[in-house]
């Protein structure tokens, strides 16, 4: 069942020019990246005479990519998620779902879902792109397997933030604009607290965590984190539509 | 066990104190089709919402073919296909694309999906529009869509609320004849203030005012009440009124303004035979003669308003 309502969304999203819109902007700009990188790499190893200032072509080019990639999620996650609940409470299309004879829990969760799918189609297109450098050089492919994971859940994180916020209001644009902001702010948070490393709210920084997975760790802490973060929001979510039906 | 599809028990609901909804008890039977009569803002969207799981009641309860509601959401909305008065479509697919997901949301097995499809759009005259986007078709088409969406999953209760609302009269008698048909196998809910419709496809009706239940029974009695023991003569010369109080049966007769006279008669009593008879004998020059009925629209009115006097009786008991 949660399967039908993510492709429902799937659906949706492909229905307009909007979902092969911004996959192919985004792949744009991650493709010109992934160049601009490649070139940078000569230019700079070329430069760089002693072993220690050496990195590898994965390491230089992988952080470069995936940095851009969730910046840009920043802004495209909102962009993307803002219409899933808020739309459907405008047009009153939400009947159709509660009607139903599927949960609550499972219209959030497949939502959250085919969000997810879209956005991970993105992923696979970046980890697709950067391993085509095995053809002229050897690769770390688990340095890429991790940013991958690392960016498949920090979108997994934004995704059920936005739903969350697109669930308060009818307004697709404020739900976007709250989700940004929330994002950015929770970003920024260890920039706050950048002199003070043990600090509890430093730690709820979605960049701290995303931070281990770009260096190619994989550490179980932050996988629980993100987890944890998106299940809050999910759950959330479902309390508030819950609550449509309670109070009317 | 009954075999009621539909049982609501004492529903009630509270929008911020005030009763949108008071004590509302019924039973629907298979095959019944049950109409839902009210003015504007009396509850009957409200009460509708709560039979399809959309709202909880705030006392109460709902049980579908023996199922609660409450307790089996899923086990219950299964059983239900529900119109809400706004339709509730994505216009951005296609008719085929929209109404293969309901059949998937609404668990029809994924080896009946396209003959499911097949037969909603049939049954709703959209044969021809399976490939246009929801957002290109008229009012009327939409509201088709709507409908589909319903009944797509064979439900054992339809509930429609205002489903011929901006439609062309072509389109209100389909929709009319397709309420019809699918009340013959399933049990169906209508919401309407157009009064002949409810005459024309309910077995059943409810009257509700303010949210309380004033009239709930068959529409024969509905029937009965509005046609009554009355008759309308017109006669070119007119005797006086006791000449016609001579016939056997009539217990009354009164000449209206409109020059027309007004004849009562006793219950189970046929006079209209014996008055055409005499008439023909005394030369009154018989012109006319039928059943007067109060319009259903009166009687709408008689039970709404009886609602009102009696209100504050109730308030202050």
């Amino acid at each position: 069942m949660i399967i039908n309502v993510a492709r429902k969304e799937l659906k949706s999203m492909f229905a307009s020019p909007m979902g092969w819109v911004i996959l192919s902007l985004l792949m744009f700009a991650f493709g010109t990246q992934y160049l601009n990188a490649v070139n940078d790499y000569f230019a700079v190893m070329s430069g760089a005479m002693r072993p220690a200032e050496r990195t590898g072509v994965t390491q230089f080019v992988g952080q470069s990519v995936y940095g851009l990639a969730s910046f840009i999620m920043l802004f495209a996650v909102p962009l993307l998620s803002m219409r899933l609940i808020s739309e459907e409470r405008r047009s009153q299309t939400l009947p159709f779902l509660f009607s139903a004879p599927i949960s609550l829990t499972e219209i959030v969760v497949g939502k959250f879902l085919g969000l997810v799918a879209f956005l991970s189609i993105l992923i696979v297109f970046i980890g697709v792109m950067l391993c085509t450098l095995n053809i002229w050089s050897d690769i770390d492919f688990g340095f890429l397997l991790a940013n991958s994971l690392g960016l498949l859940l920090m979108v997994a994180g934004f995704s059920a933030l936005g739903i969350y916020f697109s669930g308060m209001t009818q307004q697709p644009v404020i739900a976007a604009i709250l989700t940004f902001i929330a994002l950015f702010a929770l970003m920024m948070l260890d920039r706050f607290f950048a002199g003070d490393p043990n600090n509890i709210l430093g730690s709820l920084s979605l960049m701290k965590h995303f931070q281990s997975f770009s260096n190619g760790l994989i550490d179980t802490a932050d996988i629980a984190y993100f987890v944890l973060f998106a299940v809050t929001f999910l759950t959330l979510t479902v309390r508030r539509l819950d609550a449509d039906r309670l109070r009317g | 066990m009954n075999n009621f599809t539909v049982e609501a028990i004492e529903l009630t609901r509270l929008y911020g104190g005030r009763e949108a909804v008071s004590n509302v008890s019924f039973t629907l039977s298979k095959g019944e089709v049950l109409g839902f009569l009210g003015p504007n803002g009396a509850g009957k969207s409200t009460t509708m919402k709560m039979l399809t799981g959309n709202l909880a009641p705030s006392n109460g309860s709902v049980k579908i073919c023996g199922i609660d509601i409450m307790e089996n959401p899923k086990e219950a909305k299964a059983l239900i296909g529900y119109l809400p008065e706004m339709r509730p479509l994505y216009k951005e697919l296609t008719v085929d694309e929209y109404l293969t997901m309901a059949a998937r949301l609404h668990r029809v097995s994924s080896k009946y999906i396209k003959s499911a499809v097949e037969t909603a759009k049939e049954r709703c005259g959209l044969g021809h529009m399976s490939k246009r986007l929801i957002e290109n078709l008229s009012n009327g088409y939409q509201q088709r869509v709507g409908i589909a969406q319903a009944i797509i999953h064979r439900p054992m209760v339809v509930i429609l609320d205002e489903p011929t609302v901006g439609l062309d009269p072509i389109q209100i008698r389909d929709i009319r004849a397709l309420i019809r048909e699918v009340g013959g196998e399933h049990s169906v809910i209508i919401s309407t203030h157009i009064l002949p419709e409810v005459e024309m496809v309910c077995d059943q009706v409810q009257i509700i005012d303010k949210g309380r239940l004033v009239f709930n029974g068959s529409i024969d009695v509905l029937k009965r009440q509005r046609i009554g023991n009355k008759l309308l003569i017109g006669l070119h010369h007119a005797p006086k009124a006791d000449e016609l109080l001579k016939i056997n049966g009539v217990s009354e007769a009164e000449v209206l303004p409109s020059g027309l006279m007004r004849v009562r008669f006793e219950d189970g009593a046929a006079p209209a035979e014996a008055i055409v008879q005499t008439a023909v004998q005394q030369g009154w020059g018989l012109y006319q003669i039928a059943p007067d009925q109060t319009s259903l629209e009166d009687v709408f009115m008689q039970l709404t308003y009886q609602e009102q006097l009696i209100s504050p009786e109730q308030s202050t008991a």
